[in-house]
């Protein structure tokens, strides 16, 4: 179990890298972020089946830092917003210089 | 209970292929309200698949905070923002770049492979049936709740702190810019 | 801060005119000087000649001005003050004073060098040269070259013959450039080169010697392109300069391995050490040959002689000074200062004697064919130099170096009468606006009784190249032939194989093509002067009436060297016609520096001719010369030529002589236009524009453009490409676990 659940661990990260590699839309990267957490997280209980509780634990912590980083981030994204009229990361360059 | 091998596998290896299937659809849709339903597909499977590696608590908490709350916010902004169509441009970069981007995921995803091979360490294995034992013990909750509260008491109330901070922080960012601005 | 200090304490000549040696240089180069700032100023009015006119409308210089080619083709009519132009002829605002300056200070070194030779003779026999240090010029490690001057029997003599014979040109030399705007340039230049000139033949060092050697070299140019307005001229100066180059390089390979194997590069060190060689071996052959290749370039030997008839573009005084005289017997001087080495490599010395025969023969055929005057005296001084390389060839040293003697005195006094013709035939065009050319033989005819002092002095001068006793071509040419008789039989060089042919059998053909060249010498002197003084003249009606004599200053030169040439045999009077004490003067004379070396080359034994061989040499010479002399007169008939303008083009065989075996044509097409063509394609636009500016100067430019364009790409502000930076760095990190 251990084995599958890592490959498929793995592939749904890689799956999320190449999301975010290829995606303008700065929503849809958002959620390619998210679908990377989810991948790392189905290996922590992975292994914590193997080497114990810990790795529950820390699944448990980063859905809450998931969930905090989220909200923030949608609101940096809607205050973007406010300012460009557009969530298409190619026309946002404030961060130039 | 005791699960079946064979049936066992064969739902692990069918939530996994469904995991899968729906993320890549996700990343291929031109419209993010559609991306979006992917994913939460995927969290589902991904749940179930938590469920099937005795972490049942944590499964629970996947649907209900990620899938029923993470991506309800994200659906929230589409509708507030109006992005739920899908945009006549594109937003997926041309062909050169997305061979480029597969080839970074093909050469990432052999270099993990490799990397996982030594994944496992004798000596720190707990023997087979562990976690399953821990629930029947203590329960689904339970097994996860007496580490968390006793072992990991600071970090618990740390993450308290930082939702604070994330709270307060969303609230100033996503203000507008003065009351008295209109 | 001179220090004077002498190689040896206590020389004889120390105290004697001969101290003030260094003086004899510096007078041409004050000369220079003063005549150098004269020559800023410029002339009243300018004229047709002078540099800073365009030099358009004169397009009768005859086919001169080919600019397309690197080299000069055989036209080179250079006149430029005189002739074709109806403009007023100019005379530079202070011609007085240079005409003061320039032979003034000739003649004072001429009355040096005459006290420092009564000072010699008054020694008796001095064996040890003079030396005088004057400053350590490279001290530099192991090379230690002083600037030093060195006075032996050998630069005393050709001292005298510069300074002599430089005078009269220079006397000359007021008259014939009387009416050019560049007057004290003219002096400016030509004292330079007596200078130089003399640095080189006083020299005590090989590196002294190549100061004034390269010096000749640049007044030669300047001299040669005198009249630089018109590109063949300067095309000819720049000819003869590269072509001297490249016998430099010879020159200086040579120096390179005489330092490094002797260690020391001034005569008397050379010549003491240089018995430490293997004789014959391969190491001083190939200094020798070396040494002979540096000659070659300097007198016009095969296969550097194509510059000597392009330089005839210069003024007639500056053709005979330079290229008659001086400049070109220097690598003659050369091999007789350096005989210590030739005597020992026989092989080297076969090969200078091979070349100079060949040479001789070679150029005299080209001259039997020439129609210009100068060219045709060009060529004969180029057939002359190499019977004196035969001469210094066979070790016969005194042999070379008398000849060289007489074919100063000469040769100058036939140059300077061609000048003297040229002025008249000037002259007259001048006066009737003709616009022909000046210097062709085919324009003159009859000149005899207009010229009759010219006419003179010339046949003189034309008996004596010829080898009629008793002038003193006769002695000199007589003892070159008859020294390679003899020493075909019995000497070093006969014992030595040259490409495996046995040496006196070399010799025996090097006095055979002697023979020969002394014959069409004598064919194309007198042919010269057929056509030029006898017959009827072709000038026209009008020109007629102005050919004159040329004025006093420029034929009283001519008489002095008139004399010279007919007298002049009696330096070195052999046996059999010598009165009491004067039998073989200058052998004695130069014995003290090249006496050695010509015995070790003849075996030690002074060669001596039985009575009937001796007879048999003189006869045959005396015969081939008088011969020549008939066959020209009797087949060339001056009275069928026709003047130049109604010239029919030649033919056949007499067109190829014509145009020079067309040698210079070859060398073009496989020399110039390779090089033309390799520094265009590859050095320029290889190298120059592709290496050097596209790949290190744009190439660095771009390199640093894209470098920031790179560098802009990371602060680009689109967070896109920070994902992608992000996700590589990921996979380098991964990648760097996954290889370990």
């Amino acid at each position: 179990m251990l084995a599958e659940a890592l490959f498929f661990s793995a592939v749904l990260f890689t799956i999320g890298v190449i999301g975010v590699l290829t995606r303008r839309n700065a929503i849809i990267i958002f959620m390619c972020v998210e679908l990377m957490l989810n991948a790392v997280n189905l290996t922590f209980v992975a292994f914590s089946r193997a080497y114990g509780a810990a790795g529950q634990i820390f699944v448990f912590f980063a859905m809450t830092v998931a969930a905090a980083e989220a909200a923030v981030g949608l609101a940096i994204i809607i205050a973007l917003f406010r300012h460009k009229q557009t969530v298409n990361l190619q026309h946002i360059n404030i961060l130039k210089g | 209970m005791q699960n079946t091998p064979l049936f066992y596998t064969f739902n692990f290896y069918l939530f996994g292929i469904i995991a899968i299937v729906a993320a890549l659809c996700f990343v291929t849709r031109k419209s993010p309200v559609a991306a979006a339903l992917w994913l939460v597909t995927t969290m589902f499977s991904l749940a179930a698949m938590y469920v099937m590696l005795d972490a049942q608590f944590i499964g629970a908490i996947q649907v209900l905070v990620y899938a029923g709350a993470i991506m309800v916010v994200f659906l929230f902004v589409i509708m507030l923002l109006n992005l739920g169509h899908a945009s006549d441009i594109t937003d997926i970069r041309n062909q050169k770049w997305r061979l480029i981007a597969a080839v970074v995921g093909v050469a990432m995803l052999a270099e993990i492979f490799v990397l996982t091979r030594s994944s496992s360490v004798p000596e720190l294995t707990l023997p087979r049936d562990a976690a399953a034992n821990a629930v029947i013990e203590s329960g689904a909750v339970g097994a996860v709740a007496t580490p968390l509260f006793t072992t990991y008491l600071l970090p618990f109330e740390i993450t308290s702190v930082l939702l604070l901070a994330a709270i307060v922080g969303a609230v100033m960012i996503g203000k507008q810019r003065g009351l008295n601005a209109r | 801060m001179l220090l004077q200090h002498e190689v040896l304490p206590g020389h004889p000549l120390a105290g004697t005119a001969a101290a003030w040696m260094w003086l004899l240089p510096l007078l041409p180069l004050l000369g220079f000087v003063i005549n150098g700032l004269l020559s800023l100023i410029p002339a009243t009015v300018l004229g047709p000649s002078d540099p800073d006119i365009a030099h358009g409308a004169d397009g009768a210089h005859g086919e001169a001005g080919h600019g397309e080619h690197v080299h000069a083709l055989d036209t080179a009519d250079a006149h430029g003050a005189h002739g074709d132009d109806h403009h007023v002829v100019v005379r530079h605002r202070f011609a007085g004073l240079a005409t003061f300056v320039g032979p003034v200070v000739l003649a004072a070194s001429f009355a040096l060098a005459v006290a420092m030779f009564l000072a010699m003779r008054g020694l008796g026999e001095m064996r040890e040269p003079f030396v005088q240090t004057y400053f350590s010029w490279m001290p530099a490690g192991a090379l230690q070259i002083n600037a030093a001057f060195q006075l032996d029997q050998l630069s005393m003599m050709m001292v005298l013959i510069i300074t002599g014979v430089g005078t009269l040109i220079h006397i000359f030399s007021v008259g014939y450039m009387q009416d050019d705007p560049g007057y004290p340039r003219f002096f400016a230049y030509l004292n330079l080169f007596v200078a130089f000139m003399l640095v080189l033949v006083l020299g005590a060092s090989y590196p002294v010697l190549f100061v004034g050697w390269e010096g000749v070299g640049l007044c030669s140019y300047l001299l040669i392109g005198f009249w630089f307005s018109d590109k063949a001229n300067a095309d000819a100066g720049k000819k003869a300069f590269i072509v001297n180059r490249i016998g430099d390089f010879g020159l200086l390979i040579a120096m390179f391995l005489l330092f490094a194997n002797l260690g020391t590069l001034d005569f008397v060190g050379v010549n003491a050490a240089a018995t430490k060689f293997a004789f014959g071996g391969a190491l001083v052959t190939t200094i020798c040959l070396f040494m002979f290749l540096g000659c070659a370039g300097k007198s016009a030997q095969i296969p550097l002689y194509i510059w000597l008839p392009d330089a005839m573009a210069g003024p007639t005084p500056v053709s005979a000074l330079i290229h008659a005289a001086t400049m070109v017997t220097a690598g003659v001087y050369l091999i007789a200062r350096s005989s210590t080495l030739f005597s020992m490599a026989p092989v080297a010395s076969l090969t200078v004697a091979v070349v100079g025969a060949v040479t001789a023969l070679f150029a005299a055929t080209i001259g039997l064919k020439q129609w210009d005057i100068k060219k045709v005296l060009a060529y004969s001084t180029v057939s002359q130099l190499g019977y004196m390389f035969v001469g210094v060839g066979v070790g016969a040293y005194t042999a070379g170096m008398f000849h060289l003697v007489t074919h100063a005195f000469f040769k100058a006094l036939l140059f300077l009468g061609s000048g003297s013709v040229i002025f008249a035939m000037h002259a007259a065009y001048h006066h009737t606006g003709n616009h022909d050319d000046a210097q062709d033989m085919r324009n003159m005819g009859g000149l005899r009784a207009f010229m009759p002092w010219t006419w003179i002095l010339m046949w003189i001068a034309t008996l004596a190249i010829s080898g009629i006793p008793p002038f003193s071509g006769f002695f000199s040419k007589d003892e070159i032939l008859g020294s390679v008789f003899l020493r075909a039989r019995e000497s070093t060089l006969a014992d030595a194989h040259w490409l495996g042919i046995p040496g006196s059998a070399v010799l025996y053909a090097v006095y055979a093509l002697g023979l020969a060249a002394a014959l069409l010498t004598a064919i194309y002197m007198t042919r010269m002067m057929l056509y030029t003084f006898h017959g009827p003249n072709r000038s026209g009606e009008e020109e007629r009436k102005h050919l004159v004599e040329a004025p006093w200053t420029m034929t009283g030169p001519l008489v002095i060297l008139g004399v010279l040439s007919a007298i002049g045999g009696w330096l070195n009077l052999p046996h059999f016609a010598a009165f009491a004490g004067s039998e073989e003067m200058l052998g004695h004379w130069l014995e003290p520096v090249v006496g050695d070396n010509q015995l070790r080359v003849t075996l030690g034994r002074i060669p001596e001719a039985a009575g009937n061989t001796e007879t048999f040499l003189i006869g045959a010479a005396v015969a081939i010369a008088i011969l020549g002399i008939l066959i020209a007169v009797v087949r060339l008939k001056p009275a069928r030529l026709v003047p130049k303008a109604q010239s029919p083009e030649e033919q056949g065989f007499e067109r190829v002589l014509l145009d020079k075996y067309y040698v210079d044509e070859a060398y073009d097409r496989v020399v110039v236009e390779p090089t033309v063509g390799l520094s265009r394609g590859v050095l320029w636009k290889g190298i120059d524009q592709g290496l050097i500016d596209g790949v290190l100067v744009n190439g660095s430019a771009k390199l640093a453009r894209g470098l920031g364009g790179v560098g802009s790409w990371l602060q680009s502000g689109q967070v896109g490409t920070y994902a992608w930076v992000l996700v590589v760095g990921v996979l380098a990190v991964l990648g760097a676990f996954t290889i370990r």
